[in-house]
């Protein structure tokens, strides 16, 4: 067990939905307050010294509960993590005191130099022993329980020896490191995979998830005109990630929940809607479980 | 002594051949990165591919949009290409990304035709780096009036960490303000002679600024930490038409001036809390 307790239970992280926080609705929010349960950002977009950036972050962290998700560290690569950037991310949880920080199992640096993208990683002992390393030292180095996010794969590596909610499901149990799970990416991989995303969340360790991600993706085939899903994050949540999404909330309960938004933005009230259908969908599931039985909800598997 | 390093291992010589067929396109992708039939799929290894390198140069593309409206998407697009492939970024800090852009962009042969180039690329990263930049609270202008005569000219000015200069043998900061109108840009004389901008965020916002004759020496001296005399008579010497007391006062009147230290040579002397 970790010596950091559960980051929810630690800074009172609603088990609502939230949304990416992005400079084009940022007049809304302010201005109108709007009812959701917390904000996201990237780490890596509040590591300049000060400016603009951090004024907005800091009226939004005066008005909601925050995450914050850092996209750079590297944690699946096969090197020693970047003192630097630890620190880095230090000073910024030191300074916003966000009640979630996750982080990716992927690398993206590498000799020649940050790679910008979330890339995947074979899965062997080799690699366990490096990743649960590095999240025992980024625990140390942050001073709080951090949680580890499932990739989105387009493909796999033949040497692979562990299926991923397996390897996962070590990271967790050996480093006490909490669990942000990614159903579009659980979906996207899937598919990508011929996985079976049933089984994959059956597999995997929900008991240590304090966070889920939403998101749309682009499908695109590959030269065998295979599906390959691509996580763009450019449109609103697929049915089957929905229905994955109730299926999982049944099985643990509301989560914090986060609609990820990323490219061709919508307005405010779009991206609002996503996440109040990812409240009515935890809503409608406590309501069947706690008082009314007989109403199960239709979006349920 | 040697040890085994991490260079050497399965895992390492796998990431190592990953990260390679990444930037470079002529490298097929490394066996055993395998689709659900078990089989290699370059398309599948292309998605990763494009995502690096398409990623990157849509960063460049936001942080230098005004570059890119002179020259249009698609030059902009096969330029970045050429310099996301040359120079990744360092650093996981994508705000630093961009620092070296205008060097390149001056080295870049096809953009050659438009000399001016790298100096409106200079002026976009200086707008970036005043935005991302410390906070810092202005003196008020009429501070300096406080200072008597013959203590001023031997003080030394802290400017707003935001402060960024461009000096440019081209109008900058014409052809900045002219980007999006094309028919005006036409009209932009381009021997007519060169332009200093001065780029800062004393509040809110960045503001730009083309410094009168002089200016710009002048600015510079003081971040060389000259005195206020030394830097006036930096001013004076670089360009005869340099009004000092203009020159002064503009800083004081843009919220330029942090910090006034009279006397000691040490950095640290210099705080805002000597104005006082």
């Amino acid at each position: 067990m970790s010596k950091f307790p559960p980051a929810r239970v630690r800074a009172q992280m609603p088990c609502r939905a939230g949304v990416g926080l992005k400079a084009e609705h940022l007049r809304t929010i302010l201005e109108t307050d709007p009812d959701v349960g917390f904000f996201e950002v990237h780490a890596e977009n509040y590591m300049g010294a000060g400016g603009p950036p951090h004024r907005y972050l800091t009226a939004i962290r005066e008005r909601y509960p925050l995450s914050v998700h850092g996209v750079g560290l590297s944690i699946g690569a096969d090197r020693p993590l970047d003192q630097d950037h630890l620190r880095r991310l230090r000073q910024l949880v030191d300074r916003y005191r966000p009640a979630l920080f996750s982080e990716h199992l992927a690398w993206s640096s590498h000799d020649a130099g940050f790679l910008n993208d979330l890339l995947p990683l074979p899965y062997t002992d080799e690699t366990l022993a490096r990743v649960i390393k590095h999240v025992d030292q980024a625990q140390e180095a942050l001073g709080r329980q951090i949680l580890l996010e499932n990739p989105s794969a387009y493909l796999a590596f033949a040497e692979s020896t562990y299926a991923e909610p397996e390897f996962i499901a070590q990271v967790a149990r050996r480093t006490g490191c909490g669990l942000l799970l990614d159903l579009n990416n659980v979906h996207v991989s899937s598919i990508n995979q011929a996985w079976d995303p049933i089984a994959y969340l059956d597999a995997y360790p929900l008991r240590q998830v304090q966070e889920i991600h939403l998101a749309g993706f682009a499908p695109d085939a590959d030269e065998q005109e295979r599906p390959l899903l691509i996580d763009a994050h450019d449109r609103p949540v697929s049915h089957a990630v929905w229905t994955l999404f109730a299926g999982v909330v049944e099985r643990i309960g509301p989560v914090p929940t986060l609609i990820e938004w990323d490219t061709d933005l919508p307005d405010w009230p779009t991206l609002k809607a996503q996440a109040d259908q990812a409240d009515r969908v935890m809503a409608s599931v406590l309501r069947w479980l706690v008082l009314e039985p007989s109403s199960r909800p239709a979006a349920l598997p | 002594m040697l040890s085994r390093g991490h260079t050497d291992t399965p895992f390492a010589m796998r990431l190592a051949a990953f990260a390679e067929a990444l930037l470079d396109p002529t490298i097929p992708p490394p066996e055993g990165l395998i689709g659900p039939d078990g089989r290699p799929s370059a398309k599948r290894f292309a998605v990763y591919r494009n995502n690096v390198v398409l990623g990157l140069v849509e960063t460049l593309k936001a942080a230098f949009p005004v570059t890119r409206r002179l020259v249009g998407d698609d030059f902009f697009a096969g330029m970045a290409r050429v310099h996301v492939a040359r120079a990744p970024p360092a650093s996981p800090v994508m705000l630093d990304y961009g620092a070296e852009f205008a060097d390149f962009v001056g080295r870049f042969e096809p953009a050659a035709t438009l000399p001016y180039l790298p100096d409106v690329v200079r002026l976009e990263r200086a707008w970036t780096e005043a935005y991302h930049a410390a906070e810092a609270l202005p003196l008020s202008p009429g501070m300096l009036t406080e200072i008597p005569q013959e203590d001023l000219l031997r003080a030394r000015l802290l400017l707003h960490p935001s402060v960024r200069m461009v000096r440019s043998a081209f109008p900058v900061v014409e052809i900045w303000r002219m980007h999006d109108q094309v028919e005006a840009l036409r009209g932009v004389d381009l021997g007519r002679g060169g332009e200093d901008a001065l780029i800062a965020r004393p509040k809110h916002d960045v503001e730009l600024r083309s410094l009168p004759p002089g200016a710009a020496d002048f600015v510079e001296a003081l971040l060389a930490r000259a005195t206020i005399g030394e830097a006036l008579a930096r001013g004076l010497s670089a360009d005869s038409r340099f009004d000092p007391a203009g020159g002064l006062i503009g800083l004081a009147r843009a919220n330029l001036i942090v910090g006034v230290g009279v006397g000691v040579r040490r950095d640290d002397a210099t705080t805002s809390s000597e104005a006082a």
